[in-house]
């Protein structure tokens, strides 16, 4: 019995050497990429895959991290979001990772989540989304409602003298989310209920014939109208369409996308598009020298000049900048201790300004707005003084404007200051 | 490496600069100071904000100078740039004869003369945003109500009433002296009309909302319904109570034409929807209808008509106009093969077993749409609307009717009769008709059966990828685009009665107009699910749909 015991116990030391010396052998870091490569998402997700990609290898031929190189683990998750979380768990528990980049629905960042919090992994989310939700685990490098929609809303208000509000949407939790933010807002600033109308369609809806009738007769109400469009997808195409031919123009009645970029425009004729806005926090058009040498780098690597860049491209671009600065300075992998040396983390923009983890895990990003032009890019009409923090949980919302994330004082996502208590990490 | 290039801009900014000045001081020894004006105001522009840019805009017109509007027009059709340069006074400002064209082909703003040509990278644009490009038109329509076109003068007496000030009437006014257009002069009535709601003269005020009752437009009746505001201290906009009153009465008048023709709007909205419906069920009609089979690829028969019109267009970049009518028969071969190669290859082996044609036909849909993701990639293909088919129809201000649909409402009836007269005045239409109806009969008779099976066949795909040619123009061209018919086609074809044309027609159109009718109210998702618990409903008590087959064929099925 005991020489049995015994015997194991040298087998696993001998095993456990082995292995060691194995893993020390090959001396890489694992970078995990949770992009879809297939299905309805494959469009937008493989894009960012190539990126992270593209980063890995610029920065292996600076000579990689901490002495070591990286190496890429790719998985797909086919647009499926249940297979998101079993791919996480992959990456997590086989494959060892020692960061992900990943997800773009925020039903996939919803499916991850619990399996990120149990394995205690590190994910970088590059993608505007409806805020409502601060993890421990995730670094959210896009934009916050209060960075894109809030902010797009009030340009209209201010600077549009917009009176009278569409909000119209797909039929989802990110436009549901995001409109229920928005109509706070605006019900806030004076804007009277009768002047908001809020329509949701299905995805990929494109009989928009009655949809645009309706808007029209909205807007002819003699005040100033626009558009708040959440219409994600496919679905755009034909609504820009209609409005062009129901004779709608930018001029009588905006149309501002939070879904609408570069990548979406080179796929369709964007002549009945010219003036309508898109908020974003990058644009492609923006003339700095950090920009021009990310657009010949994306060029170069991807092998194709007439490819466009986008925002969720920057955000991973940043997240991927902050992680290598933090692992630098913690001058390890370790995950608690990155994200200890993540908080403060900052890094350039492309488009100019700084971007600084905050300790609610979102970070500040410059808010612009562009009108579409005849060649798919856009000019910038507005933006920003100066950075925008990202806001975790929304102050318009009844629920959560009492809802603080602080992950360096508090250590929590979901602090309530009125009950002062944490109800730990908010998935629902 | 840097310094080559600017230094290169620099000999080209010299040339260009002589060449500007000489001609310009050859014409006037003396430069007027109303040209140094204008130069030095349209000098502000590459500097200005926007509403800084507005107002050099109103600056510009008040002046006066003989090319403004040549200027203006560029500025508003984004063909106003200037030199990149250091200084400010080499920074001088062009108009380009067209965007895109590389080297840009300059034109003195001065003298509208040709100035040369310049390389596009050395010039910037001098950007608009939507509020300025609004105030440019209005501008730009003062211009163009001398225009000799009647069409461009109706144009700009619309972009004028959008804001009418006392300098717009005045204009407004001494062309209606002048105008000789009937309904140019209405649409210039109404906007003195609109204008004289504010004058002092009550019977004036009577007489122009007496005019204003015969509009339609939405603009007048909310101008109408102002008159009728009470300010915070109650008294009333419009003082006098019988301008009140008739301004009331107009009001409702307005209102009840507006919903008279916005049923109308709603109609052809059901009408074109239902257009779309029965075009993507006829083809489903011919195969599911008098051949039995369950096809379950006839949605990506739809998207290869959709992409062969991509690929016409890719063909014929010159000719967008005619590419769609050279895509419809293109299309119909194209699906018509596929449909015969499925016909000769799967369904034949599988007649009378309908579940394993439906799995059989599903895989083929699978591999078509792989395919297509093989050959186009995955992301949508963008198909350009021709202009002929893009705007709208504008019957008056209350009702105006898209081209598009306009479009595939004809085409679809088309459609229905060129397939009823195939079926019924053909020989092969007779031969299909007497092959659905007693297949052992035809055969004795000497019906090539299997023949006519791959005809039918044909002629359903083929028909499926004509309907793909009108989708291209009302949605996304990606290798989704079946699926997203499929499920509409199938409840026509079974809502309408199996095997009957006239079914799907009927079927399609009242689907249609039942959808548009509530959307309004439910919502586009609500309106959808009504719509199919109806149908279901309707099938409990009437399973053969509207129109069933009578007789011992239709017992068979």
């Amino acid at each position: 019995m005991k020489r049995k015991e015994f015997l194991m116990t040298a087998w696993l030391l001998i095993a456990g050497m082995a292995f060691s010396k194995v893993a020390a052998a090959q001396d890489t870091i694992k970078v995990g990429v949770l992009h879809s490569l297939s299905g309805t998402m494959a469009i937008s997700e493989t894009t960012l895959k190539d990126t992270v990609l593209m980063m890995i290898d610029a920065q292996n031929k600076k000579g990689g991290v901490l002495g070591k190189k990286l190496q890429a683990v790719v998985v797909d998750p086919a647009s499926d979001w249940p297979l998101f979380a079993e791919k996480a768990a992959q990456l997590l528990e086989k494959d060892k990772v020692a960061v992900t980049f990943g997800c773009w629905t925020s039903v996939s960042r919803k499916s991850v989540l619990p399996v990120f919090e149990k394995d205690d992994g590190l994910l970088f989310y590059p993608v505007q989304y409806e805020g409502e939700e601060s993890s421990k685990n995730v670094i959210y490098t896009g934009a916050a409602p209060n960075q894109q929609a809030i902010p797009a809303v009030d340009y209209l208000m201010k600077d549009v003298m917009v009176k009278r509000w569409v909000l119209e949407g797909t039929d989802y939790v990110y436009p549901r989310t995001t409109n229920k933010i928005l109509e706070a807002y605006l019900l806030a600033k004076g804007v009277k209920p009768e002047d908001i109308s809020i329509n949701y369609t299905p995805f990929g809806f494109s009989d928009w014939q009655s949809r645009v009738a309706a808007i029209k007769k909205f807007g002819s109400a003699g005040k100033k109208t626009a558009v708040v469009s959440t219409i994600n997808g496919d679905a755009n195409v034909p609504f820009y369409k209609e409005l062009g031919n129901q004779k709608i123009s930018a001029e009588d009645i905006p149309v501002v996308a939070f879904s609408v970029g570069e990548e979406e425009l080179s796929g369709l004729d964007a002549k009945p598009l010219v003036g309508h806005l898109a908020a974003w926090n990058y644009f492609e058009s923006i003339k700095t020298p950090a920009n021009t040498a990310f657009i010949n780098q994306w060029h170069t690597f991807i092998k194709n000049p007439k490819r466009t860049t986008n925002d969720p491209m920057e955000a991973t671009y940043i997240g991927f900048n902050l992680w290598v600065k933090a692992v630098t300075k913690a001058q390890s992998t370790d995950v608690e201790k990155v994200l200890a040396a993540l908080v403060g983390t900052e890094t350039p923009n492309l488009t100019g300004g700084i971007a600084k983890v905050l300790p609610n895990h979102h970070i500040t990003k410059p808010v612009y707005i562009g009108e579409v032009k005849a060649d798919g890019q856009f000019n910038v009409v507005w933006k920003s003084a100066g950075t925008v923090p990202g806001d975790a949980w929304s102050d318009f919302l009844p629920g959560s404007k009492d809802i603080d994330a602080d992950w360096v004082t508090l250590k929590c996502g979901n602090y309530n200051r009125v009950t002062k208590k944490c109800s730990g990490q908010n998935y629902k | 490496m840097k310094r080559l290039p600017s230094g290169g801009l620099w000999l080209i900014l010299l040339l260009l600069a002589l060449r500007g000045t000489v001609p310009a001081h050859a014409q006037s020894a003396t430069p007027s100071t109303n040209d140094a004006t204008f130069l030095a105001t349209l000098g502000e522009l590459r500097e200005a904000d926007y509403s800084a840019k507005a107002s050099i805009v109103e600056r510009l017109s008040q002046g006066g100078h003989p090319s403004v509007r040549a200027v203006l027009t560029a500025f508003l059709e984004d063909r106003l740039y200037y030199h990149n340069a250091d200084q400010p006074s080499d920074q001088k400002v062009f108009i380009v004869k067209s965007a895109d064209a590389d080297p840009l082909n300059l034109i003195d703003p001065l003298s509208l003369k040709d100035a040369g040509s310049a390389p596009a990278d050395s010039l910037t644009k001098i950007g608009t945003n939507n509020g300025l490009r609004r105030t440019l038109r209005t501008t730009v329509a003062h211009f163009a109500l001398a225009s000799p076109d009647a069409g461009v003068r109706l144009a700009a007496v619309q972009d004028m009433l959008r804001s009418l000030d006392d300098q717009t009437v005045a204009l407004l006014r001494e062309r209606m002296g002048v105008e000789t257009n009937s309904s140019v002069k209405k649409e210039i009535a109404t906007g003195l009309a609109i204008a004289a709601l504010d004058g002092s003269d009550t019977a004036a005020r009577l007489q122009a909302i007496d005019t204003l009752s015969k509009s339609v437009s939405q603009d007048v009746r909310n101008r109408l319904a102002t008159l009728s505001d009470k300010s915070s201290d109650g008294s009333f906009a419009e003082s006098d109570v019988k301008v009140r009153k008739a301004a009331a009465a107009a009001v409702e008048s307005i209102d009840r034409w507006r919903s008279f023709y916005a049923g109308i709007e709603t109609l052809f909205f059901g009408l074109s929807l239902g257009s779309v419906l029965v075009l993507i069920a006829i083809g489903l009609a011919i195969t599911f209808g008098v051949m039995g089979v369950i096809n379950m690829a006839h949605g990506e028969l739809m998207m290869l008509g959709a992409y062969t019109t991509y690929v016409v267009q890719m063909a014929m970049p010159e000719h967008i106009g005619i590419s769609i009518l050279v895509a419809i028969p293109a299309a119909f071969i194209v699906a018509g093969l596929a449909g015969i190669v499925m016909e000769r290859t799967i369904i034949r082996f599988l007649y009378g077993r309908p579940l394993e044609t439906l799995l059989a036909t599903f895989g083929v849909s699978l591999i078509l749409q792989q395919a297509v993701r093989s050959i186009f990639s995955a992301n949508n293909r963008s198909v350009v609307t021709p202009d002929w088919m893009s705007g709208s129809l504008r019957l008056n201000d209350a009702l105006s009717i898209t081209y598009n649909r306009l479009y595939i409402v004809i085409f679809t009836m088309i459609v229905f009769t060129l397939i009823l007269m195939v079926l019924k005045r053909t020989r092969i239409g007779l031969d299909i008709r007497a092959v659905s109806q007693n297949r052992a009969m035809a055969k004795a008779m000497g019906i090539r059966t299997e023949w006519v099976d791959a005809m039918t066949f044909g002629l359903g795909s083929g028909i499926a990828g004509v309907a793909g040619v009108a989708l291209s123009q009302l949605t996304n061209v990606g290798p989704n685009l079946g699926q997203s018919y499929i499920i509409d086609s199938f409840m026509v074809v079974v809502f309408g009665g199996v095997g009957n044309l006239w079914g799907a027609l009927i079927g399609g159109m009242s689907m249609g107009a039942v959808n548009e009718l509530l959307e309004p109210y439910a919502g586009a998702v609500l309106a959808k699910i009504f719509v199919l618990i109806g149908l279901i409903l309707f099938i409990q008590r009437r399973p053969r749909g509207l129109f069933p087959q009578a007789g011992r064929a239709g017992e068979d099925k």
